[in-house]
């Protein structure tokens, strides 16, 4: 009986001893920002093989952002009390529900220049591009067969266009010049009497490369063609107003701003009207999720005042990275670009065992959509970067949480572990001595 | 009893089955690579060879000093330009071939 008892206190004992250490871990993300080495730290945890002491600095924005703790606030209410469905019309709970949707939705029409009866909520940027590409083109599908879009396009409109294409029409893909800009003379020209859609997406997820969408929207204006574009990078970042870009859909994501995942919106101009065919049956405006929705809203809006922060920072981190090093080339535009963004390839190191040396940072390489296969990513390779230095990109996501002692501790990482590979790098040893690798006949196996 | 107890809760904790991912040797060879450099090229004692293309992502360099006398592998180093696993392997080809003879050497293979 003694022996019973003492066996569950060890046991409660241990359990706890590992629980909150855990879930301490999991609540500080600052802890990167020390140089403890990690194999004197018995807590550490290995992960992937890989021994960490304390969780990455998060350098990943665009990948997704962490929630807002102000937007968290504003959706616990309709969590736990106010948590009616907003089409129940005969209560209380639906009605204040309903009320909730709709200031969310003004909120977001607010932001993008729109009124709210052209906002729609969908579950996501994926769905709202989805519903543009592929809900357009089949409602038009009698008298407009082809569509125009970029090389550089996020996977799902490139895959919703791939689709068409099964299904009989026909897409233009546009390339995009060494800075990642489309060609206004490529894209007029390539407009057909039959065009029923162009879609340019406002800021590229990968590079940060921002479109010139003005005159794009002129072009499609012109030619009276819908212009649709996938803002999901560029809301509560860059100025967006859907008259002056004159887009007839756009896409938007709420965790790419703070919001929660699961969450986006489509705009669908009133004038001139754009009709698409549902893709999903049973309401496609799907409007369920109310809190989330008005947390959205407040998201956005607080996105609209509190960009400041970030362009400075993609500045610092460029700098800081530049100074120590050389043979650091940024993808994309240098000019046209986001700040928050920064994609850059390291000449003469390797980008999986770059990234393999950068566990303490959460960087992506190429997009979280490619991120997963070793290719390089389509976008870079549409940009004309050479296979070696396509494989060597990293993409800094700074966004309104990163702080400048995260940056310079990415920077300092960065550097130390460039540097110890081209250190490693027979290639770098060859450019030093003054060869020129590019002459070298290599022997392949 | 109760450490035993104790001790397998511990144990099954910490450890992880992890499909596909690099075995803690390699990590180890690729944080602390052995043997990184070069020795003179024009050293008579030195023999270097170099394989692979950058657009394939491997490229090795492999450099041995060889004792005249003996035939004896005396000194190595290597750079690479590949991802982790392939510092691991020169790293650790670098060792394996130290004080070896040049005739035992050529049995060195991949499996």
């Amino acid at each position: 009986m003694a022996t019973k008892l003492l066996a569950s206190a060890l046991r409660q004992t241990l359990n706890k001893k590992t629980t909150s250490s855990s879930l301490h871990r999991c609540l500080s993300t600052a802890a990167a920002l020390t140089t403890a080495p990690p194999s004197q730290n018995d807590e550490a945890m290995t992960i992937k093989g890989l021994k960490i002491s304390a969780r990455p600095l998060y350098l990943d924005m665009q990948a997704t952002s962490p929630v807002d703790p102000r937007v968290l606030d504003a959706m616990l209410p309709y969590y736990l009390a106010r948590y009616g469905n907003p089409h129940s019309r005969t209560h209380l709970y639906g009605w204040e529900s309903d009320q909730a949707v709709e200031t969310a939705r003004s909120q977001i029409a607010d932001l993008i220049g729109a009124s709210p009866k052209e906002i729609v909520f969908t579950s996501g940027a994926t769905e709202s591009n989805n519903i543009s590409v592929k809900g357009v083109m089949k409602f038009y599908k009698e008298k407009k067969r082809h569509v125009v879009t970029t090389q550089t396009e996020h996977k799902c409109v490139l895959d919703s266009c791939r689709h068409l294409q099964q299904e009989g029409f026909e897409v233009t893909y546009l390339p995009v010049g060494n800075d990642g800009i489309v060609d206004l003379e490529k894209l007029r020209g390539s407009i057909r009497p039959d065009t029923g859609l162009v879609s340019v997406m406002a800021v590229n997820n990968e590079i940060g490369v921002i479109q010139p969408m003005e005159e794009i929207g002129k072009i499609c204006r012109e030619f009276n063609v819908p212009f649709h574009t996938d803002a999901a990078q560029a809301l509560g970042k860059i100025p967006v107003d859907v008259d002056r870009w004159n887009v007839s859909l756009m896409s938007l994501s709420g965790h790419k701003i703070y919001g929660p995942k699961g969450v986006g919106a489509l705009y669908m101009r009133r004038r001139p009207r754009i009709r698409v065919e549902a893709q999903m049956n049973g309401g496609w405006t799907r409007e369920g999720d109310k809190e989330r929705d008005s947390a959205y809203a407040i998201s956005g809006g607080n996105g609209r005042g509190m960009r400041a922060g970030e362009e400075g920072d993609g500045e610092r981190l460029l700098n800081g990275v530049r100074a120590k090093l050389d043979g650091v080339v940024v993808n994309g535009s240098v000019e046209r670009r986001y700040a928050g963004n920064l994609n850059l390839s390291f000449a003469y190191v390797e980008g999986e065992s770059l990234l393999m040396g950068l566990k303490d940072v959460a960087v992506s390489s190429g997009s979280a959509c490619t991120s997963a296969s070793l290719e390089p990513s389509y976008v870079l390779r549409a940009l004309g970067v050479d296979e070696d230095m396509a494989h060597t990109s990293i993409r800094f996501g700074i966004g309104r949480f990163t702080t400048e002692e995260e940056i310079d501790r990415a920077v300092e990482l960065t550097v130390q572990q460039v540097d110890k590979l081209r250190e490693m790098s027979p290639l770098y040893e060859m450019v030093k001595e003054g060869i020129d690798i590019k002459q070298i006949q290599w022997s392949q196996h | 009893m109760l450490r035993q107890l104790a001790s397998k809760r511990l144990i099954t904790q910490r450890i992880q089955i992890l499909p596909r991912f690099y075995h803690e040797k390699v990590i180890d060879h690729f944080n602390n690579p052995r043997n990184v450099g070069s020795f003179d090229k024009n050293d008579p004692a030195v023999g270097t060879g170099l394989v692979g293309a950058p657009a394939c992502g491997d490229v090795m360099k492999l450099q041995i000093k060889v004792d005249d006398t003996t035939g004896e592998i005396i000194d190595a180093r290597f750079k690479t330009f590949g991802c982790g696993s392939a510092i691991a392997s020169s790293s650790v080809a670098t060792e394996w071939v130290k004080g070896k003879q040049m005739e035992e050497v050529m049995t060195i293979k991949n499996t």
